[in-house]
Protein backbone atom coordinates (compact mmCIF):
# COMPACT_ATOMS: atom_id res chain seq x y z
CA UNK A 1 0.00 0.00 0.00
CA UNK A 2 1.29 3.22 -0.85
CA UNK A 3 1.12 6.62 1.45
CA UNK A 4 -1.33 7.82 -1.06
CA UNK A 5 -3.53 4.95 -0.42
CA UNK A 6 -3.57 4.95 3.18
CA UNK A 7 -4.42 8.37 2.92
CA UNK A 8 -7.42 7.73 0.77
CA UNK A 9 -8.74 5.18 3.12
CA UNK A 10 -8.17 7.63 6.12
CA UNK A 11 -10.43 9.88 3.75
CA UNK A 12 -12.76 7.54 3.79
CA UNK A 13 -13.11 6.52 7.61
CA UNK A 14 -13.60 10.38 8.58
CA UNK A 15 -16.39 10.17 5.50
CA UNK A 16 -17.80 7.71 7.40
CA UNK A 17 -17.24 8.38 11.45
CA UNK A 18 -19.03 11.94 10.03
CA UNK A 19 -22.14 10.38 8.52
CA UNK A 20 -22.44 7.70 11.89
CA UNK A 21 -22.49 10.90 14.02
CA UNK A 22 -25.06 12.46 11.46
CA UNK A 23 -27.75 9.66 12.00
CA UNK A 24 -27.35 8.85 15.71
CA UNK A 25 -27.31 12.96 17.20
CA UNK A 26 -29.98 14.70 17.56
CA UNK A 27 -28.64 17.86 18.57
CA UNK A 28 -27.67 20.16 15.21
CA UNK A 29 -24.67 21.54 16.12
CA UNK A 30 -23.13 17.97 16.32
CA UNK A 31 -24.34 17.39 12.88
CA UNK A 32 -23.36 20.45 11.40
CA UNK A 33 -19.45 19.49 12.15
CA UNK A 34 -20.45 15.60 11.45
CA UNK A 35 -21.34 17.04 7.91
CA UNK A 36 -18.20 19.18 7.70
CA UNK A 37 -15.74 15.79 8.76
CA UNK A 38 -17.51 14.15 6.17
CA UNK A 39 -16.42 16.89 3.77
CA UNK A 40 -13.07 16.86 5.40
CA UNK A 41 -12.99 13.27 4.29
CA UNK A 42 -13.46 13.66 0.98
CA UNK A 43 -11.07 16.68 0.38
CA UNK A 44 -8.81 13.95 1.89
CA UNK A 45 -9.41 11.98 -0.60
CA UNK A 46 -9.12 14.09 -3.55
CA UNK A 47 -5.78 15.22 -2.31
CA UNK A 48 -5.08 11.13 -1.97
CA UNK A 49 -5.89 10.44 -5.21
CA UNK A 50 -4.18 13.51 -7.18
CA UNK A 51 -0.88 11.82 -6.11
CA UNK A 52 0.02 9.58 -9.47
CA UNK A 53 3.56 8.17 -10.44
CA UNK A 54 4.66 11.01 -12.97
CA UNK A 55 3.52 13.72 -10.27
CA UNK A 56 0.83 15.38 -8.91
CA UNK A 57 -2.68 16.35 -10.27
CA UNK A 58 -3.49 19.69 -10.17
CA UNK A 59 -7.53 19.24 -10.85
CA UNK A 60 -8.23 17.62 -7.86
CA UNK A 61 -5.94 20.32 -5.91
CA UNK A 62 -7.91 23.24 -7.55
CA UNK A 63 -11.50 21.39 -6.29
CA UNK A 64 -10.39 21.02 -3.18
CA UNK A 65 -9.36 24.61 -2.63
CA UNK A 66 -12.83 25.93 -3.91
CA UNK A 67 -14.63 23.60 -1.27
CA UNK A 68 -13.11 24.19 1.15
CA UNK A 69 -14.31 28.34 0.84
CA UNK A 70 -17.44 26.66 0.10
CA UNK A 71 -17.95 24.26 2.98
CA UNK A 72 -17.37 27.29 5.40
CA UNK A 73 -19.57 29.53 3.61
CA UNK A 74 -21.95 26.67 3.90
CA UNK A 75 -21.16 26.03 7.59
CA UNK A 76 -21.87 29.54 8.75
CA UNK A 77 -25.34 29.60 6.68
CA UNK A 78 -26.18 25.90 8.88
CA UNK A 79 -25.27 27.48 12.12
CA UNK A 80 -27.51 30.84 11.49
CA UNK A 81 -30.12 28.09 10.45
CA UNK A 82 -29.42 26.23 13.54
CA UNK A 83 -29.49 29.70 15.47
CA UNK A 84 -32.76 30.49 13.71
CA UNK A 85 -34.41 26.86 14.37
CA UNK A 86 -33.24 27.19 18.49
CA UNK A 87 -35.07 30.95 18.72
CA UNK A 88 -38.02 29.46 17.06
CA UNK A 89 -38.33 26.12 18.62
CA UNK A 90 -36.43 26.94 22.14
CA UNK A 91 -33.89 23.92 20.90
CA UNK A 92 -31.55 22.94 18.21
CA UNK A 93 -33.11 19.92 17.47
CA UNK A 94 -34.87 18.56 14.56
CA UNK A 95 -38.38 16.23 16.21
CA UNK A 96 -40.80 15.28 13.27
CA UNK A 97 -43.91 16.93 14.17
CA UNK A 98 -46.61 15.12 16.84
CA UNK A 99 -42.97 13.58 18.35
CA UNK A 100 -42.91 15.63 21.40
CA UNK B 1 -32.18 5.71 18.09
CA UNK B 2 -31.75 2.63 20.53
CA UNK B 3 -29.15 0.35 20.56
CA UNK B 4 -29.83 -1.74 19.11
CA UNK B 5 -30.38 -0.24 15.60
CA UNK B 6 -27.62 2.11 16.25
CA UNK B 7 -25.25 -1.11 16.40
CA UNK B 8 -27.02 -2.11 13.14
CA UNK B 9 -26.50 1.51 11.33
CA UNK B 10 -22.41 1.36 12.19
CA UNK B 11 -23.05 -2.38 11.11
CA UNK B 12 -24.74 -0.75 7.26
CA UNK B 13 -21.67 1.85 7.45
CA UNK B 14 -18.71 -0.62 8.30
CA UNK B 15 -20.21 -2.37 4.83
CA UNK B 16 -20.39 0.21 3.07
CA UNK B 17 -16.99 1.73 4.11
CA UNK B 18 -14.96 -1.68 3.37
CA UNK B 19 -16.99 -1.70 -0.31
CA UNK B 20 -15.84 1.92 -1.00
CA UNK B 21 -12.31 1.28 0.30
CA UNK B 22 -11.89 -1.76 -1.74
CA UNK B 23 -12.99 0.96 -4.73
CA UNK B 24 -10.11 3.43 -3.78
CA UNK B 25 -7.56 0.76 -3.68
CA UNK B 26 -7.92 -0.59 -7.06
CA UNK B 27 -7.48 3.12 -8.77
CA UNK B 28 -4.33 2.39 -10.31
CA UNK B 29 -1.79 5.18 -9.43
CA UNK B 30 -0.06 5.59 -12.55
CA UNK B 31 -1.23 7.47 -15.56
CA UNK B 32 -1.09 10.96 -15.50
CA UNK B 33 -4.96 11.76 -15.03
CA UNK B 34 -5.53 15.23 -16.26
CA UNK B 35 -1.91 16.31 -15.43
CA UNK B 36 -0.52 16.01 -18.55
CA UNK B 37 -3.07 18.34 -20.28
CA UNK B 38 -2.08 21.14 -17.84
CA UNK B 39 1.24 20.94 -17.58
CA UNK B 40 1.03 20.93 -21.58
CA UNK B 41 -0.96 24.16 -21.53
CA UNK B 42 0.40 25.53 -18.35
CA UNK B 43 2.91 27.92 -20.91
CA UNK B 44 -0.10 29.78 -21.98
CA UNK B 45 -2.50 30.05 -18.84
CA UNK B 46 0.12 33.28 -17.53
CA UNK B 47 0.64 31.67 -14.57
CA UNK B 48 3.33 28.92 -13.33
CA UNK B 49 1.67 27.16 -11.13
CA UNK B 50 -0.53 24.47 -12.40
CA UNK B 51 -3.33 24.70 -9.36
CA UNK B 52 -3.78 28.67 -10.43
CA UNK B 53 -3.55 27.64 -13.81
CA UNK B 54 -6.65 25.28 -13.35
CA UNK B 55 -8.87 27.48 -11.10
CA UNK B 56 -8.31 31.23 -12.62
CA UNK B 57 -7.42 30.23 -16.16
CA UNK B 58 -8.53 26.82 -17.41
CA UNK B 59 -11.35 25.93 -14.97
CA UNK B 60 -11.85 30.05 -14.15
CA UNK B 61 -16.29 29.39 -14.59
CA UNK B 62 -15.82 27.12 -11.84
CA UNK B 63 -14.13 29.62 -9.92
CA UNK B 64 -16.32 32.15 -11.15
CA UNK B 65 -19.49 30.43 -9.90
CA UNK B 66 -18.17 29.46 -6.60
CA UNK B 67 -17.81 33.12 -5.80
CA UNK B 68 -21.35 33.24 -6.67
CA UNK B 69 -21.99 30.59 -4.07
CA UNK B 70 -20.26 32.32 -1.36
CA UNK B 71 -21.98 35.36 -2.05
CA UNK B 72 -25.55 33.29 -2.19
CA UNK B 73 -24.25 31.57 1.58
CA UNK B 74 -24.27 35.34 2.66
CA UNK B 75 -27.64 36.64 1.41
CA UNK B 76 -29.16 33.57 3.10
CA UNK B 77 -27.45 34.25 6.52
CA UNK B 78 -28.27 37.76 6.33
CA UNK B 79 -31.78 36.79 6.08
CA UNK B 80 -31.80 34.52 8.94
CA UNK B 81 -29.80 37.06 10.95
CA UNK B 82 -32.07 38.79 12.77
CA UNK B 83 -33.96 38.04 15.82
CA UNK B 84 -31.04 36.40 17.32
CA UNK B 85 -29.37 37.11 20.29
CA UNK B 86 -26.09 36.95 20.61
CA UNK B 87 -23.85 36.56 23.60
CA UNK B 88 -21.29 39.51 24.30
CA UNK B 89 -18.41 38.83 23.94
CA UNK B 90 -15.40 39.18 26.80
CA UNK B 91 -13.08 41.76 25.07
CA UNK B 92 -10.90 43.06 27.62
CA UNK B 93 -8.20 40.41 27.59
CA UNK B 94 -5.01 42.03 27.82
CA UNK B 95 -3.37 38.68 26.03
CA UNK B 96 -5.56 38.93 23.47
CA UNK B 97 -5.37 42.44 22.38
CA UNK B 98 -1.68 42.59 22.42
CA UNK B 99 -1.70 39.56 20.28
CA UNK B 100 -3.80 40.89 17.64
CA UNK B 101 -2.23 44.31 17.41
CA UNK B 102 0.73 42.38 16.74
CA UNK B 103 -0.71 39.73 14.41
CA UNK B 104 -2.95 41.93 12.41
CA UNK B 105 -0.50 43.72 10.28
CA UNK B 106 1.55 40.51 9.76
CA UNK B 107 -1.61 38.68 8.54
CA UNK B 108 -2.15 41.52 5.82
CA UNK B 109 1.36 41.43 4.10
CA UNK B 110 1.45 37.33 4.33
CA UNK B 111 -2.28 37.79 2.63
CA UNK B 112 -0.54 39.66 -0.28
CA UNK B 113 2.27 37.71 -0.30
CA UNK B 114 0.07 34.73 -1.09
CA UNK B 115 -1.97 36.65 -3.62
CA UNK B 116 1.33 37.33 -5.33
CA UNK B 117 3.23 34.11 -4.62
CA UNK B 118 0.38 32.27 -6.44
CA UNK B 119 1.60 32.68 -9.81
CA UNK B 120 3.93 30.51 -9.45
CA UNK B 121 3.59 28.03 -6.03
CA UNK B 122 0.99 27.03 -3.99
CA UNK B 123 -1.18 30.30 -2.53
CA UNK B 124 -3.66 32.32 -4.55
CA UNK B 125 -6.97 34.46 -3.79
CA UNK B 126 -8.66 31.76 -1.58
CA UNK B 127 -5.33 31.73 0.68
CA UNK B 128 -4.77 35.04 0.79
CA UNK B 129 -8.48 35.77 1.52
CA UNK B 130 -8.74 33.48 4.10
CA UNK B 131 -5.75 35.07 6.22
CA UNK B 132 -7.10 38.74 5.80
CA UNK B 133 -10.85 36.98 6.83
CA UNK B 134 -8.78 35.62 9.93
CA UNK B 135 -7.24 38.97 10.94
CA UNK B 136 -10.42 40.32 10.31
CA UNK B 137 -12.21 37.63 13.12
CA UNK B 138 -9.56 38.61 15.45
CA UNK B 139 -10.33 42.16 15.17
CA UNK B 140 -13.46 41.22 15.95
CA UNK B 141 -12.79 39.30 18.72
CA UNK B 142 -11.36 42.29 20.51
CA UNK B 143 -13.42 45.00 19.51
CA UNK B 144 -17.03 43.70 18.20
CA UNK B 145 -18.11 47.08 16.47
CA UNK B 146 -14.66 47.75 14.86
CA UNK B 147 -15.85 47.45 11.14
CA UNK B 148 -18.89 49.52 11.34
CA UNK B 149 -16.79 51.88 12.70
CA UNK B 150 -14.14 52.14 10.64
CA UNK B 151 -14.63 51.18 7.54
CA UNK B 152 -18.59 51.70 7.60
CA UNK B 153 -19.86 51.41 3.89
CA UNK B 154 -16.44 50.22 2.36
CA UNK B 155 -16.93 46.92 3.76
CA UNK B 156 -20.36 45.76 2.16
CA UNK B 157 -19.07 47.40 -0.99
CA UNK B 158 -15.93 45.10 -1.17
CA UNK B 159 -18.51 42.09 -1.11
CA UNK B 160 -19.12 42.57 -4.75
CA UNK B 161 -16.48 43.19 -6.95
CA UNK B 162 -14.71 39.64 -6.69
CA UNK B 163 -17.94 38.51 -8.94
CA UNK B 164 -18.30 41.86 -10.88
CA UNK B 165 -14.56 42.37 -12.19
CA UNK B 166 -14.26 38.46 -12.53
CA UNK B 167 -17.61 39.00 -15.02
CA UNK B 168 -16.53 41.75 -16.71
CA UNK B 169 -12.85 40.23 -17.37
CA UNK B 170 -14.87 37.37 -18.88
CA UNK B 171 -17.12 39.59 -21.22
CA UNK B 172 -14.39 41.33 -22.45
CA UNK B 173 -12.61 38.46 -22.88
CA UNK B 174 -15.61 37.68 -25.39
CA UNK B 175 -15.61 41.32 -27.04
CA UNK B 176 -12.02 40.37 -27.94
CA UNK B 177 -12.86 37.81 -29.68
CA UNK B 178 -12.85 34.63 -27.63
CA UNK B 179 -14.84 32.66 -25.42
CA UNK B 180 -16.32 33.82 -22.07
CA UNK B 181 -13.39 33.59 -19.57
CA UNK B 182 -10.77 32.69 -22.36
CA UNK B 183 -8.34 35.16 -21.74
CA UNK B 184 -5.43 36.92 -24.47
CA UNK B 185 -2.91 35.02 -24.00
CA UNK B 186 -0.40 37.79 -23.67
CA UNK B 187 -2.42 39.47 -20.90
CA UNK B 188 -3.47 35.97 -18.69
CA UNK B 189 -1.39 37.00 -16.79
CA UNK B 190 -1.85 40.41 -15.88
CA UNK B 191 -5.60 39.64 -15.82
CA UNK B 192 -5.34 36.45 -13.47
CA UNK B 193 -3.79 38.79 -11.06
CA UNK B 194 -6.35 41.47 -10.86
CA UNK B 195 -9.43 39.16 -11.04
CA UNK B 196 -7.34 37.29 -7.97
CA UNK B 197 -7.07 40.65 -6.45
CA UNK B 198 -10.45 41.89 -6.17
CA UNK B 199 -11.32 37.61 -5.52
CA UNK B 200 -9.37 38.00 -2.60
CA UNK B 201 -11.00 41.13 -1.05
CA UNK B 202 -14.22 39.90 -1.57
CA UNK B 203 -13.46 36.05 -0.38
CA UNK B 204 -12.15 38.06 2.85
CA UNK B 205 -14.99 40.25 3.11
CA UNK B 206 -17.49 37.69 2.50
CA UNK B 207 -16.12 35.59 5.17
CA UNK B 208 -15.81 37.79 7.72
CA UNK B 209 -19.47 39.24 7.27
CA UNK B 210 -20.59 35.39 7.65
CA UNK B 211 -18.59 35.39 11.16
CA UNK B 212 -19.67 39.02 12.17
CA UNK B 213 -22.94 39.17 10.44
CA UNK B 214 -24.04 42.80 10.07
CA UNK B 215 -26.58 44.92 11.64
CA UNK B 216 -27.04 47.28 9.03
CA UNK B 217 -28.91 44.76 6.79
CA UNK B 218 -30.09 42.40 9.49
CA UNK B 219 -32.73 44.66 11.07
CA UNK B 220 -32.01 43.28 14.87
CA UNK B 221 -29.11 43.56 17.06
Amino acid sequence: MTPAQLYALVGIGLFFVGLYALGVRQHLLPRILALNIMGSGVFVVLVALARRSDGVDPVPHAMVITGIVVAVSATALALRLMLRVAHATGSATLTDTGDE
Amino acid sequence: MTGVVRWAFAGLLAVLAFGLASVVLQIPGTGSALRSQVMAQLPQSGVDHAVTAVLLNFRGYDTFLELVVLLLALFGAWGLSDSIDEAPLDTDIDVLTELVAFLVPVLIVVAAYLLWVGAYSPGGAFQGGAVLAGAGVLLSLCDPGWRSRRVERIGEVLLVPGVLVFLLVGLASMLLGGQFLEYPRDMAGSLILLVEGFAMLSIAVTLHTLFAGTPRFGGGA
